[in-house]
């Protein structure tokens, strides 16, 4: 079953998935990628504003997805791992590096990409993915 | 007052090509009110956990089409769901509903048909149960995430991967004597290592398979329960909550929605992890065993594979752990929750295909999704 998305769902998340854009606590100043409008901790007194990263940050575990689900057939393997970004929070990413060269503790940095695809005739929806710095 | 377990039924787990959704769940209901010699007529209350009806088949409304096909309606039917936890979500609501004094004999059932459409559509909405946003959209599966566990205990750890595999050998040793199994074969430490890689370092056989299934228990007020032979007691129920996604958690070696939901349920119960006799864990995947044993208090932080390599988990240690076989001989999502009260309800009983001697106190641990939602039951007889 294809589960065909609107051009809204891509269009309203595009500043945080192509610029890394994501949210600052008003109150306690903690930052949140991806972005929160509330912060969990400070809640009614945490309203948040945005906050762009830097798009650097280091590997703290990792896998490869050999089974992939639809729209990322053709890319399976993919290594995804949880990078803390420089800044602090920490969040999942797809590495564009082959397996045999991903190991904890090495640093990444973003890049543009195609992510995938919704079916033959739908969106194609863009974002971040990381490559290790070399 | 007290809620008590009278009637338990499952089906088969497996891969059930010639039978529906609303097939699975009422002969699981019907196997519950033959258990407990009642009929439909008698019960006032019905819930039910399911995952994902809505992508597994394209069927919501759920709670009433198993009223119906149960032929229980008019009463008030309601579906629960926090993925994979959704059958002990239902539990602990049907408890709850006893306890408001509203009900009292309540059908709580849990299935899930997840065979309907192919393993890719199935490996997407399992993925459901995380975060769209920001964990699926990336490529991100289930396996994925308890794999990044996996990589994340294994090195803060030292677990090592044949260690790992302890836990699906076990369980299989286990499921071998249960007839409701998907799989009843006996795997070793070799043929885990033979296994393709799925999502690494899980293999095929580190993961619980995709199944179709339905559960159901009738809990009914001490009042009604009291005439029954062997009434299973409710002792204590827990739950919590955490970040949906695991990228948003500041641990990943640890479920505090498990360590809180097992907090909740030993304080209501008044005993604590020494005292339990059997417990049924959430061995999704393989290292989840592993951290269950830890958040639930079995073990200290980083020993949990201790309870493997000394068979304290096995039949005949001393605390046997998912004796039914776990999520690895089927895990039929949305009734998971239930399958495992029915198991630890058969031990209390003294009926289990793999009797442990003399249980008196059982545990419960469901888990929804990667830890979001977690919850802990504790089970007692007289």
């Amino acid at each position: 079953m294809t589960y065909r998305s609107s051009v809204p769902l891509y269009w309203r998340l595009q500043k945080a998935k192509y610029t890394l854009v994501g949210t600052q606590c008003i109150t306690c100043r903690s930052l949140y990628f991806p972005p929160r409008s509330v912060c969990p901790s400070c809640r009614s007194k945490g309203f948040t504003k945005q906050h762009k990263f830097t798009p650097s940050g280091t590997i703290t575990t990792h896998t490869v997805i050999r089974t992939p689900p639809e729209g990322f057939e053709s890319l399976a393997p993919y290594v995804i791992a949880m990078i803390k970004l420089d800044e602090g929070p920490l969040i999942s990413g797809l590495v564009v590096d082959t397996p045999e060269k991903i190991a904890t503790g090495k640093k990444v940095t973003a890049v543009f990409r195609k992510i995938s695809e919704d079916g033959k005739d739908g969106i194609i929806h863009y974002g971040l993915k990381w490559k290790l710095v070399e | 007052m007290r809620v008590g377990i009278i009637g338990i039924g499952q089906t088969k787990m497996g891969e059930h090509w010639s039978k529906s959704l609303r097939d699975l769940s009422t002969e699981a209901g019907a196997m519950a009110l033959k258990s407990a010699g009642m009929t439909a007529s008698d019960i006032d209350g019905l819930f039910i956990g399911n995952m994902s009806a809505g992508r597994f088949v394209g069927q919501e409304h759920l709670a009433a089409l198993a009223a119906d096909h149960a032929g229980m309606t008019p009463i008030p039917a309601t579906r629960c769901e926090a993925a994979c936890a959704s059958g002990s979500l239902a539990f602990r609501k049907a408890y709850f509903a006893i306890l408001s004094g509203h009900h009292k004999i309540v059908m709580v059932g849990g299935s899930e048909k997840m065979t309907d459409i192919g393993a890719t559509g199935s490996v997407g909405t399992l993925m459901g149960a995380g975060d769209q946003e920001w964990e699926s959209s990336i490529g991100l599966t289930f396996p994925g995430l308890y794999a990044l566990m996996a990589q994340a205990y294994m090195e803060r750890y030292g677990l090592q991967r044949d260690e790992l595999s302890l836990v699906p050998v076990k369980n299989h040793a286990h499921g071998v004597k249960n007839p409701y199994a998907q799989f009843r074969f006996p795997i070793s430490v070799q043929d885990v290592a033979a296994s393709p890689l799925v999502a690494d370092p899980l293999r095929l056989l580190d993961c619980s398979p995709i199944t179709d299934g339905a559960a159901a228990i009738i809990l009914a007020t001490e009042d009604v329960a009291k005439h029954f032979e062997k009434p299973v007691w409710v002792a204590g129920s827990g739950q919590a909550s955490d970040t949906l996604a695991l990228h948003d958690r500041e641990e990943l070696c640890r479920l505090r929605a498990s360590e809180k939901a097992a907090q909740m349920a030993y304080i209501q119960a008044g005993v604590g992890p020494e005292n339990i006799d059997v417990a049924e864990v959430h061995d999704c995947f393989s290292i989840a065993e592993i951290i269950a044993y830890e958040d639930l208090g079995f073990a200290k932080r980083g020993k949990g594979k201790q309870m493997l390599l000394n068979k304290d988990t096995s039949m005949g240690g001393s605390m046997p752990v998912n004796t039914d076989g776990g999520l690895k001989v089927g895990h039929p999502v949305g009734a998971t929750g239930i399958k495992q009260l029915i198991e630890i309800t058969r031990q209390l009983r003294g009926e289990a295909p793999n009797q442990v001697k003399d249980a008196k106190i059982g545990l419960a641990h469901n888990v929804g999704g990667s830890g979001a939602t977690a919850l802990v039951h504790i089970l007692r007889r007289d």
